[in-house]
């Protein structure tokens, strides 16, 4: 196959582009997945936040104000064809030239602190990204991009179980994750579930899955199948919308497997909140 | 659910009284922001002796960073932030005058004492509506701390402002009883981790 050439200036309109829409416009199947919870959410307190978070998404949209203003990190996912050559530029240094582009045109809140143990002086741009790069078959390059918010990152968890603890460790470490949380992570939540791996792949897992559609399931029956177990599980839980009691804890729980040492069951979670902002561009 | 309790700012003792957990409520009037990098600096102002930039006396603190606004436009969006982050700051902060807090999720033991000592209160915003909180914020003027950008203290002039009362003057808690009424889980329920964002 011929290598196809990408400039690297169509790399950093395109992330700015990304940082923008997905900032602004919540993604159709989460604000359907919201609109459902609204039909069985027992709690009338509860019916009233979620209008709450149904106008604000009305009012972003046609407003042209962030969804949240807490704009997050940006987190790129990008699937590199391994027939792509990208040109003029280095392909990290685009990506990051598009979030300096897409906060400050935007508008968006520069949420980056340099030096996370002392200084923690604002980089002033969100630079830099927290960019994932995976060499895929084909010529296309395809961006995943979240601005992910600080409350429900900073309830991310992970643990290594007993390697016979099995699925119940499972959910007991989700069901605690998300009892302990509160409303910090702002729910109904959507939660990324890594099992196996190492340590990193676990929770690298947790966070991809989280760029899955609501109400999708895992190609793996089983795997689905302990899905809608976490989801009812996490749901029985009564935190409720912003956890003030309630049966919408979260919109949907996803998992993602990987093959273990034998001396391990390595579990993550990372959290997203109701305003599970994603948005994907393929070049 | 009852109609909403429309509050204006700062609050007197006999208001904060007539409140219950689960009320929802609107603030209008003057409430002044701050997060973590304010917090910080004012007690440090406070441990000092030096005088503190803004006068707490009744006054209502909103924990919110909110991004930049466009040309024209007041402020941009403008959510409330975890409120467990400023735990620590929360008691010196009452002993200033402080009677009111704006914030997200929920609060430690401590704090919750701290509030019912104080006899104040502690509300939640619905978190992740910045847009929706957005329109009613009428004013927003920086009053201290500029070079802490979107953390800079923010006298905010507003109306109707919603919000849901979670911790009132009586030491009761909206979310531990939220989530007991709800539950039919039969798992024991831990404290809620004490870190946050």
């Amino acid at each position: 196959m011929a290598i196809r050439e990408i400039d690297a200036a169509a790399i950093t309109d395109a992330v700015a582009k990304l940082a923008v829409e997905a900032t602004h416009f919540l993604p159709e199947d989460v604000e359907g997945a919201i609109r459902s919870a609204r039909a069985t959410e027992r709690s009338p307190l509860g019916v009233q936040i979620i209008d709450e978070i149904l106008e604000n998404a009305e009012i972003a949209r046609t407003r042209m104000l962030p969804l949240c203003q807490d704009t997050g990190s940006a987190v790129v996912h990008v699937e590199i064809g391994q027939d792509v050559h990208v040109t003029g530029g280095f392909i990290i240094d685009a990506i990051n030239e598009g979030i300096r582009k897409g906060y400050g045109e935007g508008f968006l809140r520069k949420s980056i602190a340099a030096r996370p143990f002392s200084a923690r002086t604002n980089t002033n741009d969100n630079t830099p990204g927290i960019i994932h790069t995976e060499i895929v078959p084909g010529d296309r390059v395809k961006m995943l991009f979240m601005p992910k918010g600080g409350g429900c990152e900073n309830m991310s968890r992970y643990q290594n179980f007993l390697p016979g603890m099995g699925k119940q460790a499972v959910i007991d470490f989700v069901c605690e994750t998300v009892d302990m949380s509160g409303g910090n992570p702002c729910p109904p939540l959507v939660i990324g579930v890594g099992i196996g791996g190492t340590a990193e792949k676990a929770m690298t897992m947790a966070k991809h899955s989280l760029f899955r559609k609501i109400g999708s399931r895992h190609a793996d029956e089983e795997v689905a199948a302990l899905e809608d177990e976490l989801l009812e599980a996490v749901n029985a839980l009564g935190v409720g919308p912003q956890a003030v009691g309630g049966s919408t804890t979260a919109l949907d729980v996803f998992v993602d497997t990987y093959p273990t040492h034998i001396t391990a069951l390595p579990v993550a979670v990372n959290i997203q909140c109701h305003s599970a902002r994603t948005k994907e561009a393929i070049l | 659910m009852g109609a909403s309790i429309a509050l204006t700012t700062p609050l007197t003792d006999a208001v904060i009284d007539g409140l219950k957990v689960g009320d929802h409520v609107t603030f209008s009037g003057v409430i002044y922001t701050a997060r973590d990098a304010a917090h910080k600096r004012l007690i440090e102002l406070t441990k000092k002796g030096e005088p503190l930039p803004i006068d707490l006396t009744g006054q209502v603190i909103y924990y919110v960073g909110p991004t930049p606004p466009r040309p024209g436009a007041v402020i941009g969006s403008a959510g409330p932030t975890t409120a467990m982050r400023l735990d620590p700051y929360t008691e010196p902060m009452l002993e200033l005058g402080l009677k009111g807090i704006i914030g997200k999720g929920g609060r430690g033991p401590a704090v919750r004492e701290a509030i019912k000592n104080h006899h104040a209160l502690y509300c939640i915003a619905v978190g992740g509506t910045g847009a929706l909180l957005n329109r009613h914020i009428k004013k927003a003027e920086v009053v201290a701390f500029e070079d802490l950008g979107t953390e800079a203290i923010r006298r905010l002039e507003v109306e109707g402002f919603p919000a849901i009362v979670v911790n009132d003057c009586r030491g009761n808690d909206l979310l531990e009883e939220g989530k007991l009424q709800y539950r039919t889980s039969e798992r024991p329920i831990p404290a809620v981790k004490a870190l946050g964002g």
